[in-house]
């Protein structure tokens, strides 16, 4: 089948652009870094079309990868229903945001290396979906953080971005120490790292092994998928360019702990106290971002909230055993949360980088196909049914409903928020006049035909992919709650969501200041994103940094050793200034010496009685 | 006529003769003068080397001599080239202000 066509094509294209890239024109690299992903998806659908009725899944095995003792790890690739929906979230988002990329970095600097570092991306995103081992995910999923962190830091003259894209790879580390101990401890029990060895194995393991591979695994979850308390990197990682916000950090590799609980669902459902976990941190990130979502005032970092918000829903479906529903919303969530980034994209490159909510407002005649793409998004994020995000989100909040009413309530109050945070931002950006002084100008085709594409899949994605049907086969089957009740609760809180933030922007657009007077405090809690910065800053971030200058630096370092290596040099020395005295170039004293030296021999001799014999 | 003269005579003249050489190399600061002293420290030790030899009837204290002798040939011949051309380049002959190496 070929599998390592899928991956391999944009790691050519990285390496020509990487290497070449700055000597070629822009259409050539264009074609190059924009030909290998879509030569990619289409490598996607032949394999699909290749395999029939998807039932059975491919493994292929290339090379023996590590051998040692009793460790024997493969690259080896799989495909199954699971990594087939991933496959094409993966390339077909790729390709059209690749292709918008075209026309927004059109202006920018460093053209070549922006479209080197997508294709590594791409090519490390597959290689995380594709692995048939824990290590090859592994590799991919480091391999993805390294392009985060590289396109975080895009702008790297510019001291925030750089400082964003250390804070991903730091907090990032946190979570992948979790996933290298789950990696450590499954290989422990059960001697081996490829999943079919390992899930077989899984279901006759001890509970307790099972909830602590699966906490660690959550741990690397939490770290990637930006989840509590873990997530403060994501919303500052909208510091890169735009498309990258919508592809890394929206669209794909966010996803990618949502993928790996998804693909270990064998530990996971043999493991409730760790479903029960990751439930909880879905629902209360979920719950935490959306609020802060409410209260900013950035385009971006509304639509980052948002999405740390979203994987907390998908989450939730995880931990509530609907690995599909998780799935499922994570597909819809690619297709409109990667709009709302791209139309954010091309509402920021319209307003030539203004990027505040409070100096955009009226755009709705000056960029209208941005406009209604972003309309399709904001339906779609909004749960408006027959709209692709209703769909998922419904599953996951039923499966949250049988899971635990509390946990349902919750989401849908988050539910509520998110149509308000994404129509305050849509109200605030296209309705009303224009508060800003930039000249608004429509982006080029090049850009809104990705955009177009999007919203044709947010509008009928949900019903045009029945993802949770197709997965159902994979995922073990989960009671269907059947309550058209809890729909109708679900979507009005999207509908009041959205009317009341008509009524707080719209109709009476002073009502939000005089509520933010009145309620001060919670509104400059939210506002200052419940001061999460700070309070790791002051608590881990602060200590750290001046117990190793005190004590690591100044101490062990600075103290105990150059102490311990300077201290056998400066003794040297001083005996050394003591010996000086004895070399002083006069050769008269030198023969002084000689003289006591003989005159003390003689007496010697004479009190020992001559020469010894 | 060698019974009258003691054997201890030669040897204390010897070191008499070495000592001054000894005092002449430690105290004197004329070049020349410390050299002439080095020479005298030879000649003492040819002294007791010739005074051993005939006592104890053996060549060999005669050969060291005529080495001994021939060394101080030898730096006799350098030593005052190398004096003399210290004193070209300096003036002097005092042997504390010919200390630049140490510098």
């Amino acid at each position: 089948m070929q599998l390592w066509l899928i991956p391999i094509l944009p790691l050519a294209g990285f390496l020509i652009n990487g290497i070449f890239g700055r000597r070629f024109s822009k259409s050539l690299v264009n074609t190059v870094a924009i030909g290998s992903v879509v030569l990619s998806f289409l490598w996607v659908l032949k394999t699909i079309f290749a395999m029939g009725d998807l039932n059975t899944s491919i493994e292929e095995h290339y090379f023996t990868w590590i051998q040692s003792g009793t460790i024997d790890i493969g690259c080896d690739f799989l495909v199954d229903r699971l990594t087939i929906v991933m496959l094409l979230v993966v390339t077909g988002i790729g390709s059209l945001i690749h292709v918008y990329s075209i026309g927004y970095m059109s202006h920018e600097g460093g053209y070549y290396r922006f479209f080197a570092y997508m294709n590594l991306f791409m090519f490390f995103m597959l290689v995380l979906v594709l692995g048939a081992n824990f290590l090859l995910l592994f590799v991919g999923w480091e391999g993805v953080g390294l392009c985060s962190y590289l396109l975080i830091g895009f702008y790297f003259d510019k001291k925030f971005a750089t400082d964003a894209g250390n804070k991903a790879f730091i907090v990032n580390r946190i979570g992948d120490f979790g996933f290298s101990l789950a990696m450590f401890y499954i290989f422990k029990n059960f001697g081996s790292l490829d999943f079919d060895k390992v899930f077989h194995q899984a279901a006759s393991a001890p509970e307790w092994v099972l909830t602590t591979i699966g906490l660690l695994l959550m741990v690397g979850a939490c770290g990637k998928s930006a989840q509590i308390p873990l997530y403060v990197w994501l919303p500052d990682a909208m510091a890169g360019p735009t498309p990258v916000s919508a592809l890394i950090h929206a669209a794909t590799m966010v996803t990618a702990g949502v993928y790996m609980t998804a693909r270990s669902w064998v530990i996971f459902t043999h493991a409730p106290g760790a479903m029960d976990v990751i439930a909880i941190v879905g629902i209360l990130t979920a719950f935490l971002a959306a609020t802060i979502g409410l209260a900013q005032n950035d385009i971006k970092k509304v639509f980052a909230y948002s999405t740390v918000s979203q994987l907390g829903y998908m989450f939730v479906g995880i931990g509530s055993g609907a690995f599909s529903a998780g799935i499922y919303h994570l597909v819809t969530h690619a297709f409109f949360k990667a709009l709302l980034f791209l139309g954010a994209g091309s509402v920021i490159h319209a307003l030539s980088g203004e990027q505040d909510l409070r100096n955009m407002g009226g755009l709705r005649k000056k960029i209208p196909i941005t406009f209604w793409t972003m309309v399709c998004a904001w339906v779609a994020i909004s749960g408006v049914p027959p709209f692709s995000g209703f769909f998922s989100k419904d599953a996951i909040l039923l499966a949250a409903y049988q899971h635990s009413p509390a946990i349902y309530w919750i989401g849908v109050v988050t539910a509520g928020m998110t149509a308000f945070y994404v129509s305050r931002a849509m109200f605030m950006t296209f309705f009303g006049s224009y508060r800003g002084t930039a000249h608004a100008h429509e982006s080029p085709a090049v850009m809104w035909v990705p955009l177009a594409v999007l919203a044709a899949l947010s509008l009928v994605g949900g019903w045009l992919f029945p993802i949770q049907a197709f997965l159902k086969a994979m995922f073990p089957a989960i009671e269907e709650a059947g309550n058209p009740m809890l729909m109708y609760i679900s979507v009005l809180a999207g509908f009041g969501g959205i009317g009341l933030a008509y009524l707080m922007y719209l109709r009476k657009p002073g009502m939000a200041d005089s509520l933010a007077q009145t309620f001060k405090a919670p509104y400059q809690l939210i506002y200052n994103k419940y001061f999460v910065d700070e309070i790791y800053s002051a608590t881990v971030v602060r200590p750290l940094i001046g117990g190793s200058r005190m004590v690591l630096w100044k101490g062990v370092d600075a103290g105990l050793i150059d102490g311990i290596v300077n201290g056998v040099g400066a003794r040297c020395r001083d005996v050394g200034s003591v010996l000086r005295l004895l070399q002083s170039g006069n050769i008269r004293s030198y023969a002084t010496w000689v003289l006591f030296g003989s005159v003390a021999l003689l007496v010697a001799m004479g009190l020992l009685g001559g020469l010894p014999r | 006529m060698m019974n009258a003269v003691p054997i201890s005579w030669f040897l204390t003249l010897s070191a008499i003769l070495f000592a001054l050489g000894v005092a002449g190399f430690l105290f004197r600061r004329n070049i020349i003068t410390v050299f002439m002293s080095i020479e005298l420290m030879l000649n003492a030790v040819n002294l007791s080397f010739v005074t051993f030899s005939y006592q104890h009837k053996e060549v060999s204290g005669h050969l060291f001599t005529f080495f001994v002798m021939v060394v101080a040939a030898a730096e006799a011949a350098v030593g005052l080239a190398i004096i003399l051309t210290v004193f070209k380049g300096r003036s002097t002959l005092n042997i504390d202000d010919v200390n630049s190496m140490k510098h």
